[in-house]
């Protein structure tokens, strides 16, 4: 594997690094240490310096007006994204757009002209309904909200928790039970207006990450015409479980991206903090500490840039995928967690990032399927067959 | 179902004021009639958190009488935008103080 950049990448890497480190840290700065985003007009502002670069849009086809960068190059741009206190959850505060629900982009012409290109152009919002009361980890198991056929519609009743921004989105994708004998074979995805009868947010979920919260959906005898069916009925778990392996990628980057703003602070702390006469730096548990970190990130960045590159080419990435997303989560953890003993007190405030990652990181080892389930996703791969 | 904040009001005075720790959270301000005026969080960068805010607040309302409740939350940030989204699905509108909020940022609750 060759990971060195090519000059292009290089020059977009450092245009996204200036952009966070002039741009978007003095913005946060003026900002409540848990701030989600700036005000929109700034928003905007750093939207178009962004279009002005020629990336925005990432993720989003060029034959679809986004920038043509491959995955390992986005890749590069997510570690470098994240680098800053909002970074994890909120990369640039979402200044480089993106196409959020990619699953749109399979939809008919008919469905795209209602939902994919007022995305596109910033007209709608949609969020993604997967995961229900009776479990996340195992949707094709797990999911119990039922869609049943009447007449030319389905009529669907059901649950959904831990859904980000169906309060304020236009519309969901939506996974139900269509057929309940068939488990995984037996699951289609749906897109529900929000507006329609029988959709209702309940309640905010508050989590450790108290920039965003989740909700909690109820679905009653919400009626949706079958030209709402996404892709084919009862093949909608493909559709999930392709999300699910595409986003642990760029979740993995974050994660990088966090533990290296980390580690340069902590750095530059050991080298001017003294204690008993000496600087921090000269300490043998410190500098293990750093040593530690050092060995963390590498690692992760070289399995996830692994995944990125096979992905890149083509070729299988699932297991590659989910090792990149279990590494970078729970490596990101311990390098966080790292640096806050090495700055004290200082670590523990809200003056400093490191709690907000903290929190944050925590959640990076449950989202997006937890540790256990990576390794489970990877013992199939390695071992074969499809095992409980 | 979303949670109210639904503490007894007490009124905005220094001796009340003054009982309050430094800590982070939400309040609620109210005038004599008990109608919620405004809904505002106590964030990292308060200095004395809910006290010090609360005093400014009666250090600028001097001549109001106005109530208030709290709760010390962590999760500041977001528990204000719930406070925020309950109070639109109780009266269809924001509390007066809190009109500036542009709506369309806020998410819809259905309360059952």
């Amino acid at each position: 594997m060759d990971f060195d950049m090519t000059p292009e990448q290089q020059l977009i890497i450092d245009n996204v690094r200036r952009f966070v480190r002039e741009e978007v840290i003095p913005l946060e700065e003026k900002m409540d240490p848990d701030a989600s985003g700036p005000e929109p007009e700034d928003l905007e502002r750093l939207k178009n310096q962004v279009r002005e670069m020629g990336l925005y849009g990432l993720g989003i086809p060029p034959e679809f007006g986004g920038p043509d960068v491959g995955i390992v190059t986005q890749t590069l741009m997510a570690i470098e994204m994240s680098q800053h206190r909002g970074g994890l959850y909120s990369p640039c505060f979402g200044a480089f757009g993106g196409a959020g629900l990619a699953q749109l982009f399979e939809a008919t012409d008919d469905q795209k002209e209602r939902y994919l290109y007022p995305v596109l152009k910033g007209e709608k919002h949609g969020f993604f309904g997967l995961t229900e009361p009776s479990g996340g980890s195992d949707p094709a198991r797990a999911i119990q909200t039922r869609a049943v056929k009447d007449g030319d519609d389905w009529v669907l009743n059901g649950a959904k928790i831990f859904i980000s921004g169906a309060d304020k989105a236009d519309f969901g994708i939506l996974f139900a039970r269509t057929d309940p004998e068939k488990g995984r074979a037996g699951i289609t995805c749906f897109l529900v207006d929000t507006d329609m009868p029988g959709f209702h947010v309940r309640r905010v979920v508050h989590t450790l990450r108290s920039t965003h919260y989740a909700t909690e959906i109820q679905i009653e005898n919400l009626r949706i015409p079958s030209a709402n069916v996404l892709g084919e009925v009862n093949k909608g778990f493909t559709i999930a479980n392709d999300r699910l392996s595409r986003q642990r990628i760029p979740y993995a980057a974050g994660c990088i991206g966090v533990a290296i703003k980390a580690q340069e602070m902590a750095v530059e702390y050991v080298k001017i903090r003294e204690t008993f006469g000496a600087p921090l730096a000269s300490r043998q548990s410190i500098q293990w500490m750093i040593v530690d970190n050092e060995i963390d990130i590498r690692t992760s960045r070289f399995v996830t840039l692994d995944a990125a590159l096979r992905s890149e080419k083509g070729e299988s990435f699932r297991t590659e995928a989910a090792m990149a997303k279990l590494l970078a989560s729970e490596a990101g953890g311990r390098v966080v967690d790292r640096v806050m003993q090495i700055h004290g007190g200082y670590g523990m405030t809200k003056d400093l990032p490191l709690e907000r990652w903290f929190r944050e990181m925590r959640i990076r080892r449950i989202g997006e399927g937890p540790s256990e389930v990576q390794r489970l996703v990877m013992a199939r791969d390695i071992i074969g067959g499809s095992f409980h | 179902m979303s949670i109210r904040l639904e503490k007894p009001w007490q009124a905005l005075n220094s001796e009340n004021i003054n009982r309050l720790q430094g800590q982070l959270g939400v309040y609620q301000i109210a005038n004599e009639q008990k109608e919620i005026l405004s809904i505002n969080y106590s964030g990292g960068r308060s200095l004395f958190g809910l006290r010090g805010d609360l005093l400014d607040l009666l250090e600028e309302n001097q001549s109001e009488k106005l109530y208030f409740r709290y709760e010390v939350n962590m999760q500041y940030m977001t528990r204000h935008e719930e406070l925020l989204m309950i109070h639109m699905a109780d009266f269809g509108e924001l509390p007066e103080h809190n009109q500036k909020i542009r709506k369309h940022k806020l998410g819809r609750l259905s309360i059952a």
